[in-house]
């Protein structure tokens, strides 16, 4: 007996088409180990001592071994006097006969001191904290940044655009005089503006990139909608008697996810390399806090120390993600949305 | 023609109130209170309720909106709050600093990556083509601020080829010494997108049946490059030239802080650093007044490159 394959669904045939692209499927190795690690730095399993000074100003990175040349190293060219206390000392020193009750009343304090390491994996910044955990918890900050803001916009985005595109007229009128007010400012301007006013902290980045980039989803969307709502499910949808709000996100939105889930894609990418902007300029994520924009910040003066191990591991670390992401979102618009122009 | 522009004039008008509306609630209502801004860290009551009085601020809330209306329009923002200097005067002053870096890197830009993509739409598909396709891809993926801290150590620190920041009261000093490094950096960023840009528009146009006519004919490939396809990739590439003269004024915020330029890119981020909200506000609306004309400006320039473009 024959049976006649059925064929794949929308989201399987497309899965099977990113699937079956190799540069795909290695960005998306990719981006799973970052989330991986970005996501065990949010439960706390990994880099949870970013801050912690475990080793001395800028340490050593352990290839380059404790012999490079490093003020605090052990060739160092700066060597402190040790003072010994001898019985010469002691005849001039006031404090000497009390030494040993100082010690023993010191011994009950006494804790278990923590030897700074010359050596840290990736080296260590100016305060010795290790720039390996430093990148992985800055990473966790930047990608959750990232994440929450395009979640945001996309969501503000489908909202108002869905509204726009399905009831027009007035309503319609109200939201594309919204879109064109967003729009007539030069985007990083009004990202300032919300800046100044809403203040610093992780949370107030995620909503002021939030609020301000939703204006690209919102046309798209909008345009989208206008296509559909004349279409015949939509018809038939409102011959039953659907509400305006079931044919809006029950039988419109599915027939649009597709172009929502690339644009969300595109706006992580876009809203990290703003937030690393942001951060670095000193409007963004709090410097008690960190994230790639704040590590490039400290870089400047520690490449005129000739310490570029900080600069080389955040560029790094941060570029593969970029890329990846990019690339990525290109395949998947290529996956999704064939008609697509790529630029 | 003329009927054409009053219409656009005349619907920009609920756009720009639109902008204000948005500047003035941004600030006035979420701002928080700017007398406690400007009392500083110990302020008495008696000095907070004085400057209240000062800036109208006990004033109903349609009072206020019309005061900012009124600034507007007057170009009279009054004076910053941090060094007392009046806004406008900031601007003027400031503005002509971030345009010397700004236009040079719009011109060279332009012409850089015009020229490329032309040469490169030439071979298309050929492996210089690919090449340099997938050099602009590598160099959009890293990011601005790399360029600049790196640029900076390396071309200026350690082979000490430009001075490392800095600016002059000199314009020639500032073309000639302090403004090569910064465009320079700026360009390595944005020649990459808009080669890109420029090389898809090229390429759609030699495809055209105007284009194998031209070749049919007899025309050489020069001919056909530069007299018939340029013409018609002009269009959206003069749109494209255009819509980035706004962004121009703000100079690049990062080049203009890592530089130490004195600009307005350097001025805003400072502003707002600093909660001075008068400056903020008067470069916001000012901007998007004049990004409304350039919007405006293309569409005219539209119909003047192309037309078979109809104006309605």
């Amino acid at each position: 007996m024959t049976q006649q394959q059925a064929s794949y669904g929308f989201w399987r045939a497309a899965g099977k088409r990113l699937w079956a692209d190799k540069l795909a499927r290695f960005c998306m190795a990719v981006l799973v180990v970052y989330f991986l690690v970005a996501g065990a730095a949010g439960m706390g399993w990994v880099a949870k001592d970013w801050n912690e000074e475990v080793g001395v100003s800028y340490a050593n990175p352990s290839f380059l071994g404790d012999d490079y040349p490093n003020p605090q190293g052990k060739n160092s060219i700066i060597s402190q006097d040790v003072l010994v206390i001898d019985e010469k000392q002691k005849a001039v020193d006031p404090l000497a006969p009390y030494y040993e009750e100082i010690e023993k009343n010191a011994a009950a304090y006494e804790k278990a001191e923590v030897k700074p390491s010359w050596t840290l994996p990736l080296g260590g910044d100016k305060w010795g904290r290790d720039v390996f955990d430093k990148v992985i918890k800055a990473g966790q900050v930047s990608i959750s940044i990232g994440l929450a803001s395009a979640l945001l916009a996309v969501f503000i985005g489908t909202v108002l655009g869905a509204l726009g595109g399905y009831f027009g007229g007035k309503l319609g009128d109200l939201l594309e005089w919204f879109y064109n007010i967003f729009t007539s400012v030069p985007y990083i301007l009004l990202v300032l503006a919300f800046a100044a006013v809403f203040g610093k902290g992780v949370s107030t980045v995620i909503l002021v990139l939030g609020f301000v980039g939703w204006t690209g989803t919102y046309r798209l969307i909008r345009a989208e909608y206008i296509k559909q709502r004349g279409r015949d499910y939509v018809m038939a949808a409102n011959a039953i008697g659907a509400s305006h709000g079931r044919k809006m996100f029950v039988h419109i939105l599915p027939n649009v996810s597709h172009l929502i889930l690339v644009q969300l894609s595109q706006l992580v990418v876009d809203f990290i390399k703003a937030e690393v902007i942001l951060s670095f300029l000193g409007l963004g994520v709090p410097t008690d806090s960190v994230s790639w924009g704040i590590m490039i910040n400290e870089v400047m003066p520690e490449l005129v120390l000739g310490k570029w191990w900080q600069l080389a591991t955040v560029a790094v670390v941060m570029s593969t993600f970029v890329v990846s992401f990019g690339l990525f979102t290109d395949l998947l618009r290529d996956a999704l949305d064939p008609k697509a122009s790529r630029r | 023609m003329s009927t054409y522009l009053l219409r656009r004039i005349w619907q920009m008008i609920p756009t720009l109130a639109g902008v204000m509306l948005l500047v003035f609630f941004l600030f006035n209502v979420f701002g928080g209170d700017p007398a406690a801004i400007l009392a500083g860290k110990v302020a008495s009551k008696e000095k907070i309720d004085a400057i209240r009085e000062q800036l109208g601020l006990n004033a109903p809330i349609w009072v206020q909106l019309w005061i900012f209306v009124k600034q507007v329009f007057t170009f009279d923002f009054g004076a910053s709050w941090s060094t007392n200097e009046a806004v406008s005067a900031i601007i003027l002053q400031k503005a002509p600093v971030s345009l010397t870096v700004m236009l040079q890197v719009w011109l060279l830009d332009a012409i850089v990556a015009v020229t490329l993509a032309v040469a490169v739409a030439y071979k298309r598909g050929s492996f210089t083509d690919r090449a340099v396709m997938g050099i602009c891809t590598a160099a959009m993926s890293i990011s601005l601020l790399l360029y600049v801290v790196v640029g900076q150590w390396l071309l200026a620190y350690k082979l000490e080829w430009f001075p490392v920041l800095g600016w002059s009261d000199d314009f020639w000093t500032n073309v000639s010494t302090y403004a090569p490094l910064p465009i320079l950096l700026l360009l390595f960023v944005s020649i990459a997108p808009s080669l890109r840009l420029y090389r898809s528009f090229v390429v759609e146009e030699t495809g055209q049946d105007y284009a194998r006519t031209a070749r049919a004919k007899g025309a050489s490939e020069h001919r056909v490059m530069f007299v018939h396809v340029l013409r018609n990739a002009a269009v959206p590439i003069v749109t494209n030239l255009a819509l980035a003269l706004p962004g121009l004024f703000v100079g690049s915020f990062l080049i203009e802080m890592v530089f130490s330029i004195p600009g307005l890119g350097k001025e805003i981020v400072n502003a707002v650093q600093r909660s001075d909200f008068p400056v903020i506000k008067a470069i916001t609306v000012y901007l998007a007044m004049f990004a409304m004309a350039v919007n405006l400006l293309v569409d005219v320039l539209y119909k003047r490159l192309d037309p078979r473009v109809e104006l309605k």
